[in-house]
């Protein structure tokens, strides 16, 4: 194993680390030296010794000396008046004075509103994912702890439909990840296919999963099937590419559960020991023949047919679900679909199918603990709406985002008083749907923080007090794949220099906690912290010793189901209600949802029944979220390297619709439904069918005014704008982020219709039936 | 000339720009100017058939990172590469070496 620090001679150190954040990135844990001299990191290399990254690198870590000591990068606390919001009438504080003022104005809003008045809002895969909901109940002391992307349309809603179904913490491709000796361990087996079903792992990573390791199975001879509306890297280069219209996943999952089904090609061992409601299922998916299902999904019947043979007569065979499970109001329906696929193939927790986890107690036991800090009474206040929602509560123990929105624009069942941006960048356009409704109403605030490493619009338009974070060079810190909910090993984040005066995440929770409700913040130290998270995992090391490991490796069994391993009381099974894989659910139907998967049309698409209207002036297909190497998220527009592989946002128009349009490549286009308008530059391609486009997500520009109201321009390429409110799934999950109706036409450039801010006549926010608008009750 | 060729097993890129990135912090190159660079074809669809392939192609600022490998280790290029298909390989194996790659394999020799 290497070695932690290499000293190199003439004050040089090269320094051992494994990568989480920020900048952002999802807790993979990438491998590296870093190094250092005269206290700054110089270089940044891969370690080849890194039993997964095996000493890659992707471009934003290669670049993370461009970030760390960027020119816009913020290196000490900031404070501003609140009348001076939107203006960049920033003056430097100490740490001291920040947490007075946090600490007066906390006192100040309890005293008049309560504590639940108080909303912390996080961003997504950062380890601001972990630390957040802790501020807000052991720290802020309120309940209302939001993710604020409408439907939770993110990771949230596979992992609790793979809790409901499979009482189980997040399903995993095999790729032997548990394994020193990886894909030459004998226990491994080599996924025949690999069904990438909504994801592009190769550039967004996801959640723990190392992306290119795909290419390490296609190399050992694995074949992807790729069920995508976009022709991906993958799907060019896959066995069966099933170009599905946008949203319409569930019907493709019931015609293959029909025809796998029909044709006899399950697994009948494993549907009759351990699955429950096959013959419900099966009633079910007979409603889906392909025929039907060719007509919803553009797929033809004969591709699915063949798509559905090849998994079903190979073994292993594994399947990956991404983002598009997630954003999707039908999606609680699709991800059953896929649980279905895997579980009646017999691909579960075998060798080189779909790994099953148990959660880890890791950091699990501390959250948990964290929620007890909160008085009696006050969980009751959570503000999501539990006559529609139980679901959504079931698997979360936090604020129900679009419940949050309502509760901001209405004041109802009380106003929200004070706002904290945990690391989210809120109104640029990722999380947020209508981040113009989310912004408008949070400019109401009495007092808002945020902390994160750059101004970012949401700090300069809308908050009074900027605490400055470190990166993952600056802080210690522990990487948790897929945030202890199927985590192959946890590696150490080493500090190896310091910038300025920032601090972690944890370590901004440790002084607000230590100054407001000091008895649930213990440690002295985040290495104290840490140790006690790994005894709490069960392993028997301290922080200083993971640190000079770089990682653990957790040990892993298959068949967990056989073995008694996935089930608290110890006996053989899964841990949902029957014990059984849930075909059927017996949760659902008490939550008001049907317990069967079924296809639903989302509520703002040219082909949402009853909405000839859409289907007339708004005909094209809009999806958003496909990943670039360059950025995650929002971040990264002000590295150099990066921008200038990526200098502006692209939508993808196929050339058919650019002809049609009067578009050539390169032009500016504006992207425009009911709801709002987002300017993109034409990128003619035959990736995307003529009746899908693809627009980036994610955009604001450093290099542009920062103050109000163009707040960096957040709102010129915010397509996010076009996406509803609340036009979610029953039980709370799932909105139509990749799928809405809109049209589109060539403009003068970026700047043709202005800054496109709320209050602008051209940036106006719009209205729609499928957006959900709340009334104050009377 | 060079002992050495880069191979490139171009049916595993990816077309990342790692190796673009890479190798402009090795050799402190500024942002317009290129030690390798990608090339992209595709993506078209050809006889119901995608085609969506991406070589780097080195430049003439390239020295196959001759200072690395003298310290034993492998070009950033190569080290970085997510998809692993790079690789520095002496020039009189390199028949050899293509083969054993199978299809989609070519080899640069900048200098």
């Amino acid at each position: 194993m290497s070695e932690r620090i290499i000293d190199c001679g003439d004050g040089v150190i090269k320094c051992r680390t494994c990568a989480w954040s920020p900048p952002g990135d999802h807790p993979v844990g990438c491998g590296m030296y870093l190094t250092v001299k005269d206290g700054k990191v110089v270089d940044v290399e891969g370690d080849p010794d890194h039993p997964i990254t095996k000493g890659r690198l992707c471009v934003r870590c290669l670049t993370l000396p461009e970030y760390m000591y960027n020119e816009k990068r913020v290196l000490t606390p900031l404070k501003r008046a609140k009348e001076d919001r939107g203006k960049d009438k920033w003056v430097a504080i100490t740490w001291d004075e920040a947490l007075d003022i946090i600490e007066e104005k906390v006192n100040w809003i309890k005293e008049n509103w309560g504590a639940e008045s108080i909303v912390a809002f996080q961003g997504t895969g950062r380890e601001a994912t972990l630390y957040k909901t802790p501020l807000a109940y052991a720290a802020l002391g309120t309940p209302n702890s939001c993710f604020p992307m409408s439907g939770d349309s993110c990771y949230g809603p596979r992992c609790s439909v793979a809790d409901f179904i499979l009482g189980a913490g997040y399903p995993e491709l095999d790729y032997a990840a548990y394994f020193p000796d990886r894909y030459d361990d004998p226990r491994y087996e080599v996924p025949k296919y690999i069904v990438l079903w909504g994801k592009d792992p190769l550039f967004s990573n996801p959640d723990g999963f190392f992306g290119h390791a795909l290419i390490d199975l296609m190399k050992l001879g694995s074949k992807f099937i790729v069920i995508d509306p976009r022709v991906t890297w993958c799907a060019a280069h896959a066995e069966y590419h099933l170009q599905l219209r946008p949203g319409t996943d569930a019907a493709l999952g019931l015609g293959m559960i029909n025809y796998i089904i029909e044709n006899d090609l399950y697994d009948h061992d494993f549907v009759e020991n351990w699955c429950y409601g096959f013959d419900e299922l099966k009633e079910r998916a007979a409603q889906y023949p392909l025929d039907k299902v060719e007509e919803i999904t553009w797929v033809p019947a004969d591709t699915i047919a063949a798509a559905s043979r090849a998994v079903a007569e190979n073994h292993p065979s594994s399947f990956m679900w991404g983002l598009a499970i997630d954003t999707n109001a039908n999606g609680v329906q699709a991800g059953h679909t896929v649980l279905i696929l895997a579980a009646i193939l017999g691909d579960l927790d075998v060798p080189g199918g779909v790994t099953l986890a148990v959660p880890a107690s890791f950091m699990g036991k501390w959250r948990y603990e964290c929620a007890q800090q909160l008085p009696p009474g006050m969980m009751e206040k959570q503000i999501t709406d539990l006559e529609h929602y139980r679901g959504f509560q079931a698997a979360h123990v936090i604020a129900h985002p679009d419940c949050i929105l309502n509760t901001l624009e209405t004041d109802e069942p009380y106003p929200l008083k004070m706002a904290w941006f945990y690391a989210t960048n809120g109104v640029a356009n990722t999380t947020n749907a209508q981040g113009k409704r989310w912004f408008k109403a949070l400019e109401k605030m009495e007092f808002n923080v945020c902390q994160d490493v750059f101004l970012t619009p949401t700090a300069m338009g809308l908050c009074d007090l900027f605490l400055p974070v470190t990166t993952f060079a600056e802080h210690d810190g522990m990487v948790l794949p897929h945030f202890g909910r199927n985590t192959h090993m946890v590696m150490a984040m080493n500090k190896v220099c310091e910038v300025g005066d920032c601090k972690s995440d944890l370590e901004i929770d440790f002084l607000v906690g230590k100054r407001l409700n000091p008895s649930a913040w213990p440690w002295d130290n985040v290495a104290d912290f840490f140790t006690e998270q790994l005894h709490n995992g069960g392993v028997d090391m301290t922080f200083e010793d993971l640190q000079d490991d770089g990682w653990l490796q957790m040990p892993f069994e298959y068949k967990k189901y056989e073995k008694g391993l996935l089930r608290p009381d110890g006996e053989p099974g899964f841990n949902t209600p029957t014990g059984l894989v849930e075909l059927c659910s017996s949760l659902y139907a008490d939550w008001g949802e049907d317990p069967l998967p079924y296809f639903e049309e989302n509520k703002l698409t040219p082909y949402t029944p009853g909405r000839e209207d859409l289907a007339r002036d708004y005909p094209l297909v809009l999806t958003t979220g496909g990943r670039e190497t360059t950025s995650f998220h929002s971040e990264h527009r002000q590295v150099p390297s990066l921008r200038a592989i990526m200098p502006d946002p692209l939508v993808q128009i196929n050339p058919e619709t650019a002809a049609k349009y009067g578009i050539k490549d390169g032009d500016w286009v504006c992207i425009e439904n009911p709801l709002g308008k987002a300017i993109e530059k034409a990128q003619i391609t035959p990736t995307v069918d003529p009746r899908v486009i693809h627009a980036q997500h994610g955009w604001w520009y450093p290099e542009q005014d920062p103050e109000a109201p163009n707040l960096n321009g957040v709102w010129k390429s915010n397509i996010n704008s076009l996406i509803p409110h609340q036009a979610i799934g029953r039980i709370g999950f799932g909105a139509p982020f990749k799928n809405v109706a809109c049209r589109i036409y060539k403009v003068d450039g970026l700047d043709a219709l202005g800054t496109l801010d709320p209050d602008s006549p051209e940036g106006a926010i719009g209205t729609d039936p499928a957006s959900y608008v709340a009334t104050k009750e009377a | 000339m060079s002992d050495f060729a880069l191979l490139i097993d171009y049916k595993y890129c990816t077309g990342c720009h790692v190796c673009e990135v890479s190798c402009r912090k090795e050799h402190d190159i500024p942002l317009e100017e290129w030690g390798i660079k990608l090339t992209e074809l595709g993506p078209v669809k050809m006889q119901d058939k995608w085609l969506w392939d991406y070589l780097p192609v080195p430049s003439d600022l390239c020295d196959l990172c001759e200072a690395r490998v003298a310290e034993g280790k492998k070009p950033a290029c190569v080290h970085h590469c997510l998809a692993s298909c790079m690789e520095l390989v002496p020039v009189e194996d390199l028949g050899r070496v293509m083969a054993e790659h199978g299809p989609k394999v070519t080899a640069f020799m900048p200098r």
